[in-house]
């Protein structure tokens, strides 16, 4: 088992040999760019998968069977669709302002890429370890909005109008209690560096200490990706597909890739946060402990969103700001007084 | 440290181009037939009416301004959580004290209706 658990460092380690000085700029290049294309392949294995799933857990939970003819049970159902989106036309409607309409959904797709590279997936194997993970991957996920909008304003359609401003308002509404449910976290471990985080739980994992934080997250975190029952940019029969709407072919499949991408992104730091990352009984490597867990998370996100309406907009801002944000203000103060009184006992003990 | 930053700059190459690249690919593979009434805008088969770019009703900027003291918040927030155990009791008072005063603010909104829906 311990051969399987460090055999993508071994691998890295192999690659690196390769070189003359295996710590040159040259071998770290490499290794960055094998990372990064790794990242790539993860997301977009994890979008034909997820949305697989999707259909499979739609089907199940209103008992239909789902996408059943193409493959074994329907498997290459999305590989299909796929290959479908790629051979239709591109349509930038004549009204909209061209060149944020075409860029928009690029951002989107970007903006998973970026975050899933700080995440660590096992012991010493983040793509990019960096000291400043958590403010990195907060500050990436938020610009997320700011495509909404953009697709929303550019295309030149009301409907596109309504689901953009939706978009902003809902998005910069849970981000506060998002943000601040991490803050318990980085209270108790000091430390801003995600595998340091991870490490900090070999005993136990946060979701222990700050189950408030962990529901709170979860929440915001379903809110912040505009998944049902948070779903009112894309309502669709409120306002068709919200900034999507005017999107064919490729473009708009840039946007649900980025859509998936951000839920496995949100899944990803759920559980290196709260859930402990790759820690886990040895009868696994850690990797597959990381990959589990995100898959639990993931499964949980379409559970919720299968099960529960769409709550109404009043509803929605309400939930926001008069129950999470106190809640989460509420979290903190806790927190911060348990630890003063921890390290005062520990003071007066030791 | 600056090493990893460096690897976040490759990264942010490959995020730009690759969504560059993978928009070619329609370019040799899709048809690309424009016609003027493929080009409206869609509204269901309706002629849209009026202009679409026009101001948007006050209640989002509310909510953008009150996002906007708490984002600050977040900003003081983050580095006094790094540290506030090595601190000791000083920044802990301290920063409750901060939180207390946005507070009263937070709750000043609701109590104007800052926060509901209209």
């Amino acid at each position: 088992m311990d051969a399987l658990n460090q055999l993508p460092l071994n691998i890295a380690a192999t690659i690196r040999s390769l070189f003359g000085d295996s710590h040159s700029i040259w071998a770290d290049l490499t290794m960055n760019v094998i990372n990064i294309i790794l990242v790539i392949v993860l997301i977009v294995l994890a979008a034909l998968i997820l949305i697989l799933l999707e259909r499979k857990i739609a089907g199940w939970t209103s008992q239909r069977p789902g996408p059943n003819r193409l493959g074994p049970h329907g498997w290459f159902q999305t590989i299909a669709d796929a290959l479908k989106l790629l051979g239709k036309e591109d349509v930038t409607p004549a009204g909209a302002d061209k060149f944020i309409f075409k860029i928009a959904p690029m951002i989107l797709f970007a903006l998973p890429m970026m975050t899933l590279a700080v995440i660590p997936y096992g012991k010493g194997m983040s793509p990019i370890d960096l000291d400043l993970g958590i403010v990195y991957f907060l500050a990436i996920s938020a610009v997320s909005t700011l495509s909404l909008l953009m697709a929303g304003w550019s295309s030149n359609n009301k409907y596109s109008m309504l689901g953009g401003m939706r978009a902003v308002a809902q998005m910069i509404s849970y981000e506060i209690p998002l943000i601040f449910s991490l803050l318990g976290v980085v209270m108790i471990t000091q430390t801003f560096s995600l595998s340091k985080i991870v490490e900090a739980q070999s005993t136990v994992p946060f979701v222990v200490l700050q189950p408030l934080a962990f529901v709170i997250y979860l929440i915001a975190g379903i809110a912040e990706v505009n998944r049902a029952p948070f779903d009112l940019v894309e309502a669709d029969q409120e306002v068709v597909a919200g900034p999507f709407t005017e999107y064919t072919g490729l473009r708009w499949g840039l946007f649900f890739l980025g859509e998936y991408g951000n839920m496995t992104a949100v899944a990803a730091l759920t559980t290196t946060v709260f859930l402990g990352g790759w820690q886990g009984p040895a009868i696994l490597p850690g990797y597959a402990w990381f990959f589990l867990k995100v898959g639990i998370i993931i499964f949980f996100q379409m559970w919720v969103r299968w099960t529960f309406p769409r709550i109404r907009i009043d509803h929605l801002m309400g939930l926001a700001w008069k129950v999470l944000l106190p809640l989460s203000i509420l979290n903190i103060l806790l927190t911060g007084l348990g630890i003063y009184i921890y390290d005062l006992v520990l003071r007066i003990g030791g | 440290m600056s090493n990893n930053f460096a690897a976040v700059g490759i990264l942010l190459i490959f995020a730009i181009a690759l969504p560059v690249i993978m928009m070619l690919m329609p370019k040799i593979l899709a048809p690309n037939k424009p016609h003027k009434e493929k080009l409206t805008t869609y509204e269901c088969g309706n002629e849209t009416i009026g202009r679409t770019w026009i101001g948007f009703k006050s209640n989002y900027f509310l909510y953008a301004l009150v996002f906007t003291a708490f984002d600050v918040e977040t900003v003081f927030l983050y580095p006094w959580a790094l540290t506030f155990r090595k601190l000791g009791t000083f920044a802990f008072v301290e920063m409750f004290i901060f939180i207390v005063i946005l507070l009263v603010g937070f709750w000043y909104a609701w109590k104007e209706g800052a926060l509901e829906w209209m």
